[in-house]
């Protein structure tokens, strides 16, 4: 389908990462059932490591590739190299999204976040508030 | 396997629209508005198309204008009654909340212009009631306008009641029949019409091609300036080679009406019933009163851009009302009129089929449909929290 990417089409058809993970070390979930997705990633966390990363995606084509590849590009990553992936690296790598579908690489991005924002409460480690923007800041649902 | 389900979008051109269409390229090819013989060959061709097309609407030749397609039928229909409303002082007009965006569109027009716009609710089985329009009826109305089935969960309304309650109170009544032409019987006359709306290629005829019948005496505004085709009504060199396959189109689908209808109806309560084996899902509109090929479900806990491109992987094309397909945030007006919320609306699917869908391609739809539903819930936070009973079932 001319609508997508084969690379999204490929992280659509057979994404990486499905499932969620018993007693996760960091759970985000962003978006909301009206609007037509919900992302939510699932993080383990070793030595300051992404060791493990599942996700849980209700939403179209686009959203669900972009969870598969957030999912791949901070596997094994530190968190501090995770905190800083952008939507914009989500999608490069999937060779661009149509843009009416953009927000689901925003969406992407903030998951991980919210993953990584829960780890750090969860553990009481000091962090920057500023790094976490909210899932409203994205505008998708207010448009 | 490839199925073909989305008839409701467009048909596969038949065999014989094809061929009456042919000639008109390239052998009579001329302009109907031309004097000399080529131009007059073409002129009768026309001619015959018109009183043909006119034969199965119960109506007469000088009451076809064609159009290029449905959208400029409804278009054209809604602002020649508005006009010749405003004339009288007549500024409201009535429709349903679930009406095609052809329409809706218009009248949102209109209203900026000043019009008042009433839409009927068309409550959850998708069908407005004839009392409704009694009661919405006042001294001002101009127009009435309910599409005669809908192009999404495919109910069929009260045309004939509602059209008789248009004639009682003296308001021009028009209907996009846009999907029902060529699927359900039409008889202008005897079903009390004074406009309608029929597009081609929703009946095995081409794109590009449509009928406003508008009774006599009612005066057409234009939407396109120039010659004096139409009877001046609509400018522009007809589509001849379009007119004659939608002629050819029509009539066969009018002839296997009832063989058709049976068949179809058949194969898609088959699938009706197969697809409401899965938990949580619910069919969209009245299971009887609705288009032979139509089926429409909601399924709780996925969305319907996923459910599509899944099923097309299968071999199997539909279409869905979620947001993600239409482009738009929300999902579907039909959907959302039929009192379905957002969060249900946007994992819908519509299947739409012709004659020339098997049992066998029924049940792989089935199967397929139950494989991906099911898949797409193994993935889905918002099915997860469902099952586990940390979000409440809507769909019961």
């Amino acid at each position: 389908m001319a609508l997508y990417s084969e690379k999204v089409m490929d992280h659509f058809r057979n994404p990486r990462n499905v499932g969620t993970i018993e007693n996760a070390d960091g759970i985000g979930e962003v978006g909301n059932a009206k609007c037509g997705d919900i992302m939510k990633i699932y993080l383990k966390i070793d030595d300051g490591i992404i060791s493990d990363v599942k996700f849980e995606t209700f939403g179209c084509g686009s959203a669900i590739a972009s969870s598969s590849m957030a999912t791949e590009l901070i596997k094994g990553k530190p968190v501090s190299e995770a905190l800083s992936l952008t939507n914009k690296a989500v999608v490069e790598a999937l060779d661009g999204l149509p843009a009416h579908k953009l927000h689901c690489s925003v969406l992407a991005e903030e998951a991980i976040k919210s993953a990584l924002k829960d780890y750090y409460d969860k553990n009481g480690i000091e962090y920057d508030h500023s790094q976490f923007p909210d899932c409203e800041s994205c505008g998708h649902c207010d448009a | 396997m490839h199925i073909y389900a989305d008839n409701a979008a467009t048909t596969k051109m038949s065999k014989s629209a094809i061929d009456a269409m042919l000639p008109y390229f390239d052998v009579i090819y001329g302009n109907p508005s031309s004097l000399h013989s080529v131009g007059q060959k073409a002129d009768e061709a026309l001619v015959n198309a018109r009183s043909r097309i006119a034969k199965q609407l119960g109506c007469e030749a000088k009451e076809i204008t064609f159009t290029s397609g449905g959208s400029e039928a409804d278009n054209q229909a809604i602002i020649s009654a508005a006009r010749i409303g405003e004339k009288k002082g007549k500024k409201h007009i009535i429709s349903t909340a679930f009406e095609h965006h052809a329409v809706l569109h218009t009248l949102n027009k209109l209203e900026k212009e000043g019009f008042e716009v009433t839409l009927l609710d068309v409550h959850e089985n998708g069908i407005v009631l004839p009392e409704q329009v009694a009661d919405a009826v006042r001294d001002d109305t101009c127009l009435v306008t309910v599409m005669f089935a809908n192009n999404e969960i495919g109910t069929i309304q009260p045309i004939k009641e509602i059209g008789q309650i248009c004639r009682e109170r003296g308001v021009l009544f028009h209907t996009d029949a846009v999907q029902a032409a060529g699927h359900i019987r039409i008889d202008v006359k005897e079903q009390n019409i004074d406009m309608l709306s029929l597009s081609a290629h929703k009946f095995h005829g081409p794109k590009g091609a449509g009928v406003l019948y508008a009774k006599k005496g009612i005066a057409l505004t234009n939407l396109i300036e120039g010659g004096a085709q139409e009877r001046g009504k609509r400018a522009g060199t007809e589509n001849i080679p379009a007119v004659m396959g939608m002629a050819a189109a029509l009539e066969d689908a009018c002839s296997h009406i009832d063989e058709n209808a049976k068949k179809i109806s058949a194969l898609r309560d088959r699938i009706i019933a197969g697809i409401s084996e899965i938990p949580h899902s619910i069919l969209n509109g009245d299971a009887e009163k609705r288009l032979p090929g139509n089926i429409n479900f909601c399924f709780e806990g996925i969305e319907g851009e996923s459910l599509l491109l899944l099923l097309d992987d299968k071999g199997v094309c539909a279409s869905s009302g979620s947001a993600c397909t239409s482009g738009s945030l929300d999902p579907s007006h039909v959907l959302l009129a039929i009192g379905r919320v957002h969060d249900v609306a946007h994992g819908s699917l519509r299947l739409s089929l012709s004659e020339e869908n098997t049992e066998e391609e029924a049940d792989y739809i089935i199967k397929s449909v139950k494989e991906v539903v099911e898949y797409l819930r193994s993935i889905s936070p918002v099915w997860n929290d469902l099952i586990n009973g940390k979000r409440e079932f809507i769909i019961k």
